[in-house]
């Protein structure tokens, strides 16, 4: 570890990603994630690696798609409109198992919005996203430590279960500053070793018979009982990546609380703070937030209501998607309730508060 | 006993799918051939495009991946890039390449990716069964110009050498025909010129296959030989553009 700097959410992926071995890079230019592009596009020639500005966010997740077959660590990043435009690639990349990295540095939509921060791609995000039966392993930070440190862990995902990661970060933590401590960096012969695992299916260096393999990076089996096989397989996968990877962190969660709340990303800051401010006022509530927003920690939410919990009441920057999830886990045990801001805008400690208190 | 002839190393023994008198066997063996004749088959990589030759990841006896439609050239520069060490093509059709896969193409040539780009130009849709491709002709009755294509409607047929020819960085561009015997040998020096260069690190190089699809024209192979040497030869002349190793 090193000291702590002070960064924007978008510089911080982007080195915190070099430092997790990602030695690729590919993207088109989209506010509000435009420091990070440029970020690679400064750093990547200094740590040898590759950083190409794609002539859309098509042609970028398609030069992740080449790369990843390859097996090697590559990324790319873009905001809301730019995430829709890649889902063609991150279905292909589902389909033909590749590990890859995904941030999405959301704002206000649908269509243009606005560039201001926004949660309105949690549907999109982790619903798989674009067309057919898959899924994407979805973090989603709440402050640039966190951003920065879910780097390494998104590559190792990745790499683990052969599936696209995506970061789902905002508008707010892409922009704002603050204090990093970033992991040290892989060595290149670290990240030869991660490379290797994939060797086996990769494209790569060939040899004469009797060793000359022929590795297919492809999503067609034209065959339906053959799709069948294969799309029952990646079930199978999804299966074990809910069973294993659920992150959510509590807060203030206690048998004593009068409610509970969830909220992931910028919500759950604001929702921190009108919790500590209840906390001063002798009111006990609490918090569960979701970090991997897909696999959702069902369990987990659920697990959070106390035994004097008459309600939860979910905070989104959107009209109301986690809370059906929320809804899922809590699954009729108490009343759950939504709050939320859209527009690029977000509510203060305050909105959050005056909320709370109506069910207390 | 003497073998005279023989498959190339570079293709697998899968027999291909494609139609009675279909060219796309032609073109495949061509590149296989001279991938053996380079020896780089071993340091080879590939992109199948969306469309008829859609399976040429199981012809070609490389590792191969399968792209989305039109985005072989986006896909290749993922690939060279990150294993710049190794040889990369794609092989697309007019469909896949001039159609949905514009910018890709005109973007990776205009980079100067060190990929090569074959490109199989039968003026319609196969694998869809027969519709208005960007390449066909003028007048051309497919099943989506069922009264011809009417080129004040919806234009005409795009040239994509000739565009590529307008970028800087493109090192070698040629449009070949596989009509007849003589033209098939100078279609493979093409394919041999475009793949020497990849294995030197030259450049961005593109080999154009005016080709037939004897199914979907609803001609037997022969008259579709005749057809495109009357109909698209003209508009597709054979010819190089594009050669910076001669220059």
């Amino acid at each position: 570890m090193g000291k702590k700097v002070l960064m924007k959410g978008n510089e911080a992926i982007a080195e915190a990603a070099i430092r997790a071995g990602c030695r690729l890079y590919f993207a088109y230019p989209i506010t509000p994630q435009s420091e990070l592009i440029e970020y690679m596009a400064k750093m990547m020639p200094k740590a040898d690696g590759v950083f190409v500005q794609a002539e859309s966010e098509v042609a970028a997740i398609n030069m992740v798609y080449g790369a990843a077959g390859c097996g090697r660590r590559v990324m790319t990043s873009s905001s809301s409109p730019g995430i829709s435009l890649k889902q063609e690639g991150i279905s292909y990349i589902a389909g033909a198992q590749l590990p890859a990295v995904i941030v999405n540095v959301a704002r206000g939509g649908p269509g243009l919005g606005d560039i201001q921060p926004a949660q309105g791609d949690y549907f999109q995000a982790t619903r798989g996203g674009g067309h057919g039966d898959y899924y994407v392993i979805c973090l989603a930070p709440n402050s640039v430590q966190e951003f920065a440190d879910m780097a390494s862990l998104a590559f190792d995902l990745a790499d683990k279960y052969r599936n696209p990661v995506m970061i789902l970060a905002d508008g707010l933590l892409g922009q704002m500053m603050e204090p990093v401590e970033f992991k040290d960096a892989l060595t290149p012969e670290e990240i030869l070793e991660k490379e290797k695992q994939h060797w086996d299916w990769c494209c790569r260096p060939n040899e004469d018979e009797p060793n000359h393999h022929h590795h297919e990076i492809n999503s067609l089996e034209i065959d339906p009982k053959e799709l069948e096989k294969h799309v029952l397989r990646l079930g199978e996968k999804y299966d074990l990546i809910r069973e294993n990877e659920c992150r959510w962190e509590n807060y203030n969660v206690n048998d004593d609380n009068e409610l509970l709340c969830c909220a992931y990303g910028t919500a759950s800051r604001i929702v921190k703070s009108a919790i500590d401010q209840l906390k001063e006022e002798g009111k006990n509530v609490g918090m569960v937030r979701p970090i991997s927003v897909w696999p959702f920690p069902y369990q987990q939410v659920a697990a959070g209501v106390g035994p004097k919990v008459k309600r939860v009441v979910t905070f989104e920057l959107n009209l109301g998607q986690m809370v059906e999830d929320v809804k899922l886990a809590i699954n009729g045990k108490v009343p759950v309730e939504f709050m939320g801001k859209v527009g690029g805008l977000v509510f203060t400690p305050e909105d959050v508060k005056a909320e709370i208190e109506k069910y207390l | 006993m003497q073998v005279v002839a023989t498959r190339p190393k570079s293709l697998t023994d899968l027999q291909f799918t494609y139609c009675p008198g279909c060219l796309h066997g032609v073109a495949h063996r061509l590149i296989a051939e001279v991938m053996d004749e380079l020896d780089i088959r071993n340091e080879t990589m590939g992109v199948a495009p969306v469309g008829c030759s859609v399976f040429a990841y199981k012809f070609f006896d490389c590792d191969m991946q399968e792209a989305a439609h039109g985005r072989a050239p986006a896909v290749a520069t993922g690939m060279k890039r990150a294993r710049p060490d190794m040889h990369v093509f794609t092989y697309q059709g007019d469909g896949d390449l001039a159609a949905i896969g514009t910018a890709e193409i005109i973007h990776a040539a205009n980079r100067g990716e060190h990929i090569t780009v074959f490109f199989v130009n039968n003026a319609i849709y196969g694998m869809t069964g027969g519709q208005m491709a960007p390449t066909s002709l003028p007048g051309m009755k497919t099943t989506t110009s069922p009264y011809g294509r009417d080129v004040d409607d919806i234009g005409y047929p795009i040239r994509v050498c000739e565009l590529l020819d307008s970028l800087v960085a493109p090192f070698y561009i040629e449009r070949v025909s596989l009509l007849s015997p003589a033209e098939i040998i100078k279609a493979k020096r093409a394919v041999k010129k475009a793949l020497l260069y990849n294995k030197e690190e030259r450049g961005f190089t593109f080999v154009e296959f005016v080709s037939t699809c004897p199914t979907n024209w609803g001609m037997d192979p022969m008259k579709a030989r005749d057809w495109a040497r009357e109909n698209m030869l003209p508009f597709f002349k054979a010819q190089k553009f594009r050669d910076k190793g001669e220059e």
